[in-house]
């Protein structure tokens, strides 16, 4: 009886232990990647990179969107996987600078990633180090109903003068111009990210998210200025403070808007609220200063691996398998994405090919997004300075005033 | 013998509170001196701490979301008070026998066992301008329509009357306890005197109800100042921050997507710590008189 109690906790010991430090051969993978398509992307990597390597066996812990935002913090301090999930750019410095991510510069010189990831590479070096493996991007520009333009006789619009026109003839048959929904308020950055690039250029817009120009600069006014010529014109959906960017979707799905400055991810929803590629297409955002280089926002999507994960050397594995063209192809196939390797093949999804084809042409820069490349304080209240911007246009001096003083402080 | 009779006297009491006032310590006095701690600090929660003394403060005092964040905690002190006269009135409404009265009764209660996410959905969706139920009655005379929680005079009130649904309720319930305890001699010999209406409510009736009303105003007061989940669901501040509120203030500069300042945060805490410190002294200083009193 006595051997048989001291049996049970010796055995309850044992599992404890193994409970709590990982199985060598065992690899623990944190992602915010719920939504179906992503979710399907993820099991179906994992499947294969356990596929190619049966020594590991991958443990992967799903997360919903925003709570992984904040628990990230938590598990890279406390308890680190061996990889997560993260953004490129400006998002990941904090984690960076904290010594929470892993330099993976070798991953990179081992495996040529350099030359395959080249384009992303930017955007994923900090200090001269690169910080982890991107594995998707995805276009951002102007998606519209292509049947309410052909109704009313509107061409696709290149520039600016073209654009206000096609607004003003969609107003007048009593449709609204754009839909959008600025309650979370990013998406109110994505207006500001393309009008900015459109009118001071990348360097410009680069410039101003890295706290080097000043918000009160007159060359933001004029970015200002010509958002104000679209809000004075009824562009914009009305009462779009109360809305989601999903919940802005239904206008455009119901015909009473036509366009939407919006990310590649909102096509899906559009499909299945029932609108065929007949109805739907997409456009570059259209130029408004001719002088200034055309460049695009397309946001990455990063894998890293924290400092203090215990398997490294299957989590570098884990990310050249990523890095390489063939699963890139597939994860973005499924994601309804652009691959980051040059190598891999898009599919032929009109909308994907359209993205392509303007990205890899681009000769201005690509942005990430707003609160991407600014710190995240600095996006917070630019952002809402952009929403009450959009329903209070006459407040321009305080608004910039305001964003000027928190730059004054979040960059010091 | 007689020692350790002492011993337990003296030690049992002890013994007996120690769990609560260990936690109590541990989990409230703790945490206050620690807020006062860091938000002597720039920290952001991962990295090294650096001590910038009352910057914090000198920063808060020249922040306008801190102001509109107070403002509106004004607001909702004074509006959420409101919830006391209404749950009185249903009260009173209610205090009859009639077939069924627990039913109602239940159901005028229900509001508060809902969760006050659901209360903050549910409004949300009343408040909606494209469908929601208001700007649908609205239309009905030719108004609105009206985005109650997109439009910046007009936010915080309609998240305070969202809210003062379930408080209402809470008030309502205090009350029908209250009236269960009213003597009913003292009513008869009022009735003698000719009291009747308002004279009966306000001589007879409301003084006889004090201990409810005092509880009401300490929940209310409460409930009014720690309004986080409401503001959090409906408008998350918003729109461009003018439905703050100090709780939620500090929530988004320490914990939320674009925050993690948290010596802000704690600076924030403990001038909502220090204005809750007023009313707590108010209060505690009346239940002493009360007290000795008796």
């Amino acid at each position: 009886m006595v051997n048989k109690f001291k049996t049970t906790i010796a055995a309850l010991a044992a599992s404890t232990i193994l409970a709590t430090s990982a199985f060598a051969g065992e690899l623990v993978i944190n992602t915010d990647t719920s939504d179906p398509a992503p979710k399907a992307a993820f099991e179906q990597l994992i499947a294969d990179f356990e596929a190619a390597n049966p020594d590991v066996t991958v443990k992967w812990n799903l997360f919903d969107h925003e709570g992984y935002k904040t628990s990230i913090r938590n598990f890279l301090t406390a308890d680190a996987p061996d990889l997560a999930n993260w953004y490129a750019g400006n998002r990941m410095l904090p984690y960076v600078n904290a010594g929470l991510f892993e330099d993976v510069s070798d991953v990179w010189d081992e495996h040529g990633l350099r030359e395959s990831l080249g384009s992303a590479e930017g955007s994923m070096t900090i200090d001269g180090k690169i910080w982890g493996v991107p594995y998707t991007y995805y276009q951002w520009g102007v998606y519209y109903r292509k049947d309410i333009f052909e109704a009313q006789g509107i061409e696709v619009p290149t520039n600016w003068d073209e654009f206000k026109a096609a607004g003003a003839k969609l107003t007048e048959a009593g449709v609204t111009p754009i839909t959008i929904g600025t309650k979370y308020l990013w998406t109110a950055g994505g207006v500001f990210d393309y009008l900015n690039l459109r009118t001071n250029g990348y360097d410009f817009h680069m410039a101003l998210t890295k706290g080097e120009v000043e918000w009160t600069d007159p060359r933001v006014v004029d970015t200002m200025n010509n958002w104000k010529e679209l809000i004075d014109a009824g562009f914009f959906l009305e009462n779009h403070t109360s809305y989601s960017w999903q919940e802005a979707l239904a206008p455009m799905v119901a015909g009473d808007a036509a366009m939407y400055v919006m990310g590649n991810f909102a096509v899906a929803p559009l499909r299945e609220a029932g609108l065929t590629d007949d109805q739907l297409g997409f456009f570059q955002f259209p130029i408004i200063n001719p002088d200034v280089p055309l460049a695009e926002e397309a946001p990455t999507d990063t894998l890293h691996i924290p400092a203090n994960a215990t398997n490294k050397e299957d989590a570098r594995r884990f990310l050249a398998f990523l890095a390489t063209a063939e699963q890139q192809t597939k994860i973005n196939a499924t994601l309804g994405q652009l691959p980051i390797n040059n190598a891999s093949t898009v599919s032929d999804d009109k909308f994907l090919q359209a993205g392509l084809t303007m990205l890899s042409s681009t000769e201005g820069g690509i942005a990430q997004f707003f609160d991407r490349d600014a710190p995240a304080e600095m996006a917070k209240i630019g952002m809402e300075g952009f929403q009450e911007f959009m329903v209070k246009p006459d407040r321009l001096d305080a608004i910039l005033t305001r964003l000027e003083k928190t730059r004054m402080r979040v960059y010091k | 013998m007689s020692t350790s009779r002492f011993n337990q006297r003296s030690i049992a009491p002890v013994l007996f509170l120690a769990p609560a006032i260990l936690f109590f310590m541990f989990y409230v006095i703790f945490p206050i001196f620690q807020s006062m701690q860091i938000s002597l600090y720039d920290w952001d929660g991962l990295g090294e701490k650096t001590y910038v003394g009352m910057d914090n403060y000198v920063e808060l005092m020249d922040d306008e979301a801190f102001y509109t964040s107070l403002k509106n905690n004004v607001i909702w002190l004074i509006l959420y008070m409101l919830a006391i006269p209404a749950g009185l009135f249903i009260a009173l409404f209610l205090n009859q026998t009639v077939f069924g009265m627990r039913l109602y009764k239940s159901l005028f209660f229900f509001p508060f066992v809902i969760s006050q996410v659901v209360v903050g959905l549910v409004f949300t969706w009343f408040y909606d301008p494209s469908f929601g139920l208001l700007n649908v009655i609205l239309g009905w005379f030719g108004l609105g329509p009206v985005t109650i929680l997109g439009d910046e005079t007009w936010v915080t009130y309609g998240i305070i009357f969202a809210g003062l649904w379930p408080q209402t309720a809470y008030c309502m319930i205090l009350y029908i306890t209250g009236l269960n305890a009213v003597d009913p001699e003292q009513i008869e010999a009022g009735r003698l005197d000719n009291a009747k209406g308002w004279n009966m409510l306000w001589y007879i009736i409301l003084p006889q109800l004090k201990p409810a009303t005092f509880i009401a105003i300490v929940v209310t007061v409460i409930g009014a100042l720690r309004s986080f989940d409401l503001v959090s669901i409906m408008t998350a501040g918003g729109p461009w921050g003018s439905s703050r509120v100090l709780a939620f203030y500090m929530y988004e500069k320490a914990f939320s997507e674009y925050g993690f300042r948290m010596g802000y945060g704690a600076a924030i805490a403990v001038i909502l710590f220090l204005i809750m410190m007023i009313y707590i002294t108010f209060f505690l200083v009346k239940m002493y008189r009360d007290e000795k009193g008796r």
